[in-house]
């Protein structure tokens, strides 16, 4: 037992995620001091190959943009008590939308072509979202379970229809057509330049801003509307919705829904921005880390951009390293995302005790 | 001789507030000694400080003239300081035995242990008539035999010191009897006890000695013998207050809430409720008397439109309500309003900033919206309106809500239910947890809103409490109305049978 922990909202927000931040940095600095790699030039390698030039930061921020999808999504979920770990299916499904609407749309004028995608992604996502909340909320099956199934039905369900179904005539590849050239999302480095501005070539294009704009989306839906003070009720105190007269079988439905919505930006960023064309397996585990995003942000749109692109670098970063650094294969990159999720996610409670503790420990304490 | 407990200008603040002002308090050994004060007067993070939870920021503790430092829970046992707190500490499937010997059980094996325990329950019931059957799993005891356990806890790790935390609000009279006759066996062993508490009667019928917290401070430390109720309710509040509710007759209107033949089951498919009839008319107040968990959460939660009703009908202003009707947002926007028993668990968010738990259920207000959002500003503004009003402290709308103590939460609710102008208004332990000056308050509100013409059913534990607000008391035991009275033509033997199941034969 011991007493309830009361911390300012700046240490809450900033100090904390800082200090396990730089924690798990030490921690994953040993274990490279353990392969025999000098931690300090690692570090160096994968500051500049992440921020040092313009082309790794537009990957950087590539990458952050599937993981500010993702991570949103986890975040309108875990608002609604909810854990949503279906993102990569529902961001598989999105791809699948966007693929079905752009391959067979391809009549209606340019123009169009990039919101129809768009709402297609989300459409297809939030369907795939809806079932385990409808389940969750009529059936009582378990958010968790259902959402890990359906990770697996839609991988097999891809399969399936890219081998059978949506192949391009001819491919051995499984992968469908190029999309028509209207519905691509123009790459920044594109579009800056029809404004004379020269940036290096990368990835990131526009969707980063469309991903921006749904974190304002997402603030204004759990914060400012009623339709998120009643997914937050549900989730706070769902004895009190019931008193109240919220439904939680409703939020449980929509706020699956939007969560599975959101997710389906990640294939809106994977597959209209860059691959533009439907191919297997996308997602790429973008769906998971977004677990780890959510968490370290706070599940506040603001702590999930600022998260998103702390594992943006890690992405871009970790690739440079294992570039220069043969020792430090992309499993080690992959250690490192794992100090850093176990660190900000499941040591969370650990280091708000210890900046309490050290917030509270004033020299004046009681005499013995 | 020294005192079991000294306390020398303990100091402690949590960031703004300042919880203890330089307290002093002196306890001798083998006494009762009280300790009332509003909620927020800082009883409790006395008691905290005294147990470990929190440490001072300054001061001194003595206990048996050491000077002692109390960091964790650990020091305070070591110290031979025992808590009894208001929410049990037990494992409910686990024995009584089991729940005395967790974190003592002395080694691996468990055996030797088991037969400690067994030898010192026997002595402890021998010595103060702590009666109970070790093999019995705690979670089948009644509330009283749980906290039992808990007191046979703290002295089997060898407390001399015990602290009560309002040891009597989860329990019925009786039970509160047997408590009392414990605490007297247990001083006339020389142990000393510290009670907390709202309730006067108590201090004067227990306590040697009782202290006075305001504010952070001690105001007054008195012998029980030679003060009063009305001097110790003064003390508490800083001014005078009356202990009665006053009341002038009032003749009720049409009815408004007519209940026929209602029967709720629970989720198992008991049924907590049985064939109930009465009727709620304008500018009355009915009271629902009995021992808790005898229906009346389920009464009052079917009514409001929580529940599934399983049989009988339910007529608002003379229409009957309809299955869909029977909805809590659609009941609300008729104007049948509802302050639940349990606020922390039902009628607040603690999460929630205090103004949005003060828009739970009214969020569709328009006055709130700015366009399709909520608005904010209109919101907080309509909540310091209100915390103006009943007097809320700190009158801080955007403080979190599990901050405020029980009595202004409950004054949030009663704000936020009252102030829409209810035709019905359900209120189930209106001052459960909350301190006396707030007490009046809500008698008297509610008794204003009654002469304006409101019905009121009101359910409470406190006989007290249902006796001199009432119009007329209803009985419930079992689920059953068991009898009807009106408040002059009863008392509290009366009432008692009733809620003991002896129906009338009338």
């Amino acid at each position: 037992m011991s007493a309830p922990l009361t911390i300012p909202r700046w240490a809450d927000v900033v100090l904390v995620p800082l200090v396990s931040v730089a924690s798990a940095f030490l921690v994953a600095g040993l274990v490279v001091l353990f392969i025999g790699e000098d931690p300090l030039s690692v570090t160096r390698i994968l500051l500049q190959g992440s921020l040092g030039s313009g082309e790794g930061l537009g990957f950087t921020l590539f990458y952050a943009t599937n993981f500010i999808f993702t991570g949103l999504a986890v975040a309108v979920a875990f608002h609604a008590g909810l854990f949503n770990i279906g993102g990569e299916g529902q961001a598989t499904l999105g791809g699948l939308g966007i693929a079905l609407a752009l391959l067979n749309l391809g009549f209606l004028p340019g123009f169009l072509l990039i919101p129809v995608g768009i709402l297609a992604a989300a459409a297809f996502g939030a369907a795939w979202a809806f079932v385990p909340g409808y389940l969750q909320a009529r059936r009582g099956s378990h958010i968790v379970i259902t959402t890990i199934m359906f990770n697996w039905l839609a991988t097999v369900l891809m399969v399936y229809l890219l081998g059978n179904v949506l192949r391009e005539t001819g491919s051995m590849s499984l992968e469908t057509r190029a999309f028509p050239e209207a519905s691509h999302v123009p790459a920044l480095h594109e579009f800056l330049g029809l404004f004379g501005v020269a940036i290096p070539t990368s990835q990131l294009n526009l969707t980063l801003l469309v991903a921006l704009a749904a974190c304002v989306a997402v603030w204004l839906l759990i914060y400012r509307s009623r339709l998120g003070f009643a997914i937050r009720t549900v989730g706070a105190n769902p004895t009190a919705a019931a008193y109240a007269g919220i439904s939680a079988t409703r939020v449980t439905v929509i706020a699956m829904s939007v969560s599975g919505a959101l997710a389906g930006g990640l294939a809106v960023n994977e597959l209209m921005g860059y691959q533009h064309r439907l191919l297997l397996d996308f997602t790429a585990g973008y769906g998971f880390i977004g677990i780890a995003v959510a968490l370290m942000g706070r599940a506040h749109p603001v702590g999930i951009v600022f998260a998103s692109i702390l594992f943006g670098m890690l992405y871009q970063g970790g690739a440079e390293l294992a570039f220069e650094k043969p020792a430090i294969t992309r499993d080690m990159i992959v250690v490192i995302g794992g100090v850093l999720i176990l660190f900000a996610g499941a040591l969370d409670g650990l280091f708000r005790r210890l900046v309490a503790g050290a917030l509270t420990r004033r020299p004046r304490a009681v005499e013995a | 001789m020294n005192p079991a407990i000294e306390l020398i200008k303990i100091d402690k603040s949590f960031g703004p507030v300042h919880a203890n002002r330089a307290v002093d308090l002196r306890v001798e050994r083998g006494t009762i000694h009280g300790i009332v004060g509003e909620n927020g007067a800082g009883k409790s993070t006395l008691m905290s400080i005294l147990y470990g939870f929190y440490e001072a920021d300054s001061g001194e503790i003595r206990v048996n003239g050491e000077p002692v430092r109390i960091r964790s829970s650990a020091d305070a046992i070591e110290a031979g300081i025992g808590m009894v707190h208001q929410h049990f500490m037990l494992v409910e499937t686990l024995t009584v035995l089991e729940n005395v010997m967790l974190g003592a059980e002395g080694g691996a094996l468990l055996a030797r242990g088991t037969a400690r325990v067994r030898a010192e329950l026997r002595r402890l019931s021998d010595d103060y008539g702590l009666v109970i059957d070790p093999d019995a799993e705690v979670g089948d005891l009644s509330v009283g035999l749980q906290q039992r356990v808990e007191i046979i806890k703290a002295l089997y790790r060898g407390a001399d010191i015990l602290i009560l935390d309002e040891p009597t609000a989860v329990l019925t009279p009786p039970e509160a009897e047997a408590l009392f006759g414990l605490l007297r066996a247990l001083r006339a062993q020389g142990k000393t006890v510290i009670l907390i508490t709202h309730k006067l009667h108590e201090i004067m019928a227990i306590t040697d000695r009782v202290s006075v917290m305001r504010r952070g401070e001690m105001v007054a430390h008195l012998n029980t013998a030679s003060t009063s109720p009305p001097e110790l309710a003064e003390a508490m509040v800083g001014r005078r207050v009356l202990l009665r509710v006053e009341k002038g007759a009032r003749a009720p209107g049409a009815p408004l809430l007519e209940v026929e033949g209602l029967s709720v089951a629970d989720m198992l498919g008991v049924f907590r409720v049985q064939d109930v009839s009465f009727q709620v008319r304008a500018g009355e107040i009915v009271g629902i008397a009995g021992v808790a968990g005898n229906g009346q959460s389920e009464l009052l939660e079917a009514i409001a439109g929580m529940r599934p009703v399983a049989a009988g009908t339910i007529r608002f202003e003379g229409r009957e309500l309809a299955a869909e009707d029977r909805d809590p947002h659609e009941l609300r926007r008729r104007g049948l309003l509802h302050v639940p028993e349990d606020r922390l668990r039902m009628g607040l968010v603690p999460q929630f900033e205090a103004f949005e738990s003060a828009a739970l259920g009214f969020t569709d207000d328009p006055a709130f919206a700015r366009g399709p959002l909520l608005d904010h500003g209109r919101m907080v503004e309509d909540l310091a309106a209100k915390m103006e009003k009943y007097d809320v402290r700190p009158p801080s709308p955007r403080l979190k809500t599990s901050l405020f103590s029980g009595g202004n939460q409950q004054k949030i609710v009663l704000a936020r239910e009252i102030e829409r102008g209810p035709k019905v208004l359900l209120i189930g332990q209106p001052t459960r947890g909350v301190d006396i000056g707030a007490i009046e308050f809500i008698h008297r509100r509610l008794v204003e809103l009654r002469d304006a013409g409101v019905g009121i059913l009101l359910v409470s534990v406190e006989l007290e409490e249902v006796m001199s607000l009432s119009d007329r008391i209803l009985v419930l035991c079992g689920g059953r109305l068991t009898g009807e009275r009106r408040p002059d033509g009863t008392d509290e033997r009366d009432l008692g049978l009733l809620m003991a199941g002896v129906e009338d034969a009338a």
